[in-house]
């Protein structure tokens, strides 16, 4: 299990991870969602020990990454598939890395045979293409049979077939029992990958819970309403205290939209008893995408208040209180 | 000791580090083979076992360009992190990699001078130059010792400045400019030169040598300490860099 508590990092003036808490629970595919320069990255470093946290901490299995023994043998990690000397090859790549750890000459050919990359293993790095540096890097994660793993943004720039061996991996993984925290800023992406989320925007969190909690939560849904009448019918709304947007749509001229999941019965019903006659009344779900964005995006200092307490009920008791209580140990 | 066995993988599978091994040891030998077969006859008559060991001090200044080079590709590459991820103990790894460097550094400056001398022996046999005095074995096998501790120097300075082309100049325009030119500097000028680290890894190897024909650096005077002190002094720089290096890259971020 991987725990972080108020992790805080800061370069100068920027708060990359502002008082960040999760957890990752073993066993499972956890997603790391947030949009460019939510500090997905740092956390990440910040895990592997790379980076040292301004304040607050995050430990594995209860231990700090710089305390482990042997780390390959736990930690697995590929947070950049270029961090490798170009004119190295696979092998002696994976090779130095085996020794570091004891790991013995074979865990090497089985790291290789395991990506698909034992025919090009004697080739320099440098002159991999993307996807198979990708491979590469996810042969050193494995390198030490770990029982977590760590990937930055996998399918980052590679083709379908490789966006697809990559899922295909990581629920492989997962199902080994491994611990597998993945991060991105598709939640298109996730939703296909991850059973878990952790959601940070600006450095905070957001959300962690399960995807499908997320998801339904992300993505509210609004009624869509076609008639003559329908500055009257907005005002009619309106006055029952429901939000409604006019929209222009191609080729139906002005749409009303009703914001606040309600049901087509309930509108409907709304209708008829103001005399309002109907041309469309459909159901519609926002956007995964937009909602995610307007979660992270300029809302991020209100929504994370909102998810917070979300937060709290579901399964981390004390997120709340690190996240929003104030800094003492600093 | 994985660690060495770590560094040893990694210096080895990759072309460079053999390039500097190759051109230091060919510099030296081949630079004594031209200034010996090359000389007038008047002049061999005179050489001396000092007047092989000309092109050493370039030799050196190539494998501190390498050591560097061991360090600062880490950087460039992102390497490092792969390293650190893999041995969270960095000071650990870092003294494994200097080692190694600075063992295979030793080895290129013993095989450079004493590949020198017998190449200046075979191609000037006009003047006897068989090692006969404790001074001349100093030279020569001392030579493998200063390339070491070069390398530790040159490795920190890597480690420190984590760039290639930075730490490259301060590596060459140290020993070669600043450590001339403090000696412009009124009244303090003459100290601050004898005190100087690679001055005195000069001195190490020079102290009471016969310069012969080619004259060599300095007179005994200007030395600030018999020959194996200086030495010591020599190492003392390079520890303590080390040090600064170790600590730094413990504390900064990958
Ligand atoms: N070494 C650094 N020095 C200074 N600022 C940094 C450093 N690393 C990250 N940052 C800043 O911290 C913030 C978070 O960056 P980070 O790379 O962690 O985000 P990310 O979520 O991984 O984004 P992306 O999706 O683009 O990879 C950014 O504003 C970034 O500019
Ligand atoms: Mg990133």
């Amino acid at each position: 299990m991987i725990e972080a508590k108020g992790l805080t990092k800061r370069y100068g003036a920027t708060v990359a991870v502002d008082n960040l808490s999760f957890e990752v629970k073993p066993g499972r595919v956890t997603g790391f969602l947030g949009p460019n320069g939510a500090g997905k990255s740092t956390t990440m470093r910040m895990i592997l020990g790379l980076d040292t946290p301004t304040s607050g901490e995050v430990t594995i299995d209860g231990q700090r990454y710089r305390d482990l023994h042997r780390p390959l043998t736990k930690v697995g990690a590929l947070l950049d598939a270029k961090w490798v000397h170009p004119n190295r090859s696979a092998r002696s790549h994976l090779r130095w890395m085996a020794a570091s750890n004891k790991l013995p000459k074979s865990s090497v050919d089985k790291a290789l045979d395991m990506v698909g990359l034992t025919s090009v293993a004697n080739k320099r790095a440098g002159a991999f293409s993307l996807g198979m540096s990708q491979r590469l890097g996810i042969a050193g994660a494995l390198l030490g049979d770990p029982e977590v793993l760590l990937f930055d943004e996998p399918v980052n720039g590679l083709d379908p077939e490789g966006i697809v061996w990559i899922r295909t991996f990581m629920h492989r993984l997962a199902d080994e029992g491994r611990t597998v925290l993945v991060s991105s800023h598709l939640l298109s992406e996730m939703a296909l990958t991850a059973e878990d989320l952790v959601v940070i925007g600006r450095g905070k969190l957001i959300a962690q819970s399960t995807t499908q909690e997320f998801v339904d939560r992300a993505s509210g849904t609004t009624v869509k309403v076609r008639t003559p009448q329908l500055d009257q019918f907005a005002g009619v709304l309106n006055e029952q205290h429901l939000a409604t947007r006019i929209e222009d749509v191609e080729d139906q001229g002005k749409v009303l939209f009703v914001e606040g999941d309600l049901t087509t019965d309930q509108i409907g019903e709304a209708a008829a008893a103001h005399g309002i006659v109907l041309h469309e009344l459909t159901l519609q779900r926002g956007s995964l995408e937009q909602a995610f964005m307007q979660m992270t995006g300029d809302s991020v200092e209100y929504h994370a208040h909102e998810e917070i307490a979300a937060v709290t009920s579901l399964d981390a008791p004390d997120a709340a209180e690190v996240a929003a209580g104030p800094k003492e140990d600093n | 000791m994985s660690v060495i066995a770590v560094e040893r993988i990694k210096l080895f599978s990759t072309r460079s580090p053999w390039w500097c091994m190759i051109i230091a040891a060919v510099l030296t030998v081949g630079l004594s083979a031209l200034f010996l077969g090359l000389a007038p006859s008047e002049q061999k008559l005179h050489a001396t076992i000092t007047d092989t060991q000309g092109g050493a001090q370039l030799s050196q200044m190539v494998i501190m360009v390498m050591a560097a080079l061991a360090i600062t590709t880490e950087y460039r590459f992102g390497t490092i992190r792969t390293s650190f991820q893999a041995v969270p103990q960095r000071a650990a790894l870092l003294l494994g990699k200097t080692f190694v460097v600075a063992m295979l550094s030793g080895l290129i400056g013993v095989i450079a001078s004493f590949g020198a001398w017998a190449i200046g022996d075979l191609v000037n046999s006009s003047a006897n130059l068989a090692i006969d005095s404790a001074a001349e074995w100093r030279l020569l096998a001392g030579r493998g010792l200063i390339f070491a501790l070069s390398a530790v120097i040159a490795v920190a300075v890597g480690a420190l400045i984590r760039q290639s082309a930075g730490a490259i100049v301060i590596l060459l325009v140290w020993p070669l400019l600043v450590e001339q030119l403090v000696q412009l500097i009124p009244k303090v000028g003459d100290d601050l030169n004898r005190w100087a680290p690679f001055t005195n890894a000069n001195s190490f190897l020079f102290q009471g040598q016969d310069v012969g024909a080619g004259g060599g650096p300095g007179d005994a005077t200007s030395y600030a300490m018999g020959p194996w002190w200086a030495l010591l002094y020599f190492a003392g720089w390079a520890a303590a860099l080390m040090t600064i290096a170790l600590v730094s890259a413990s504390k900064r971020d990958a």
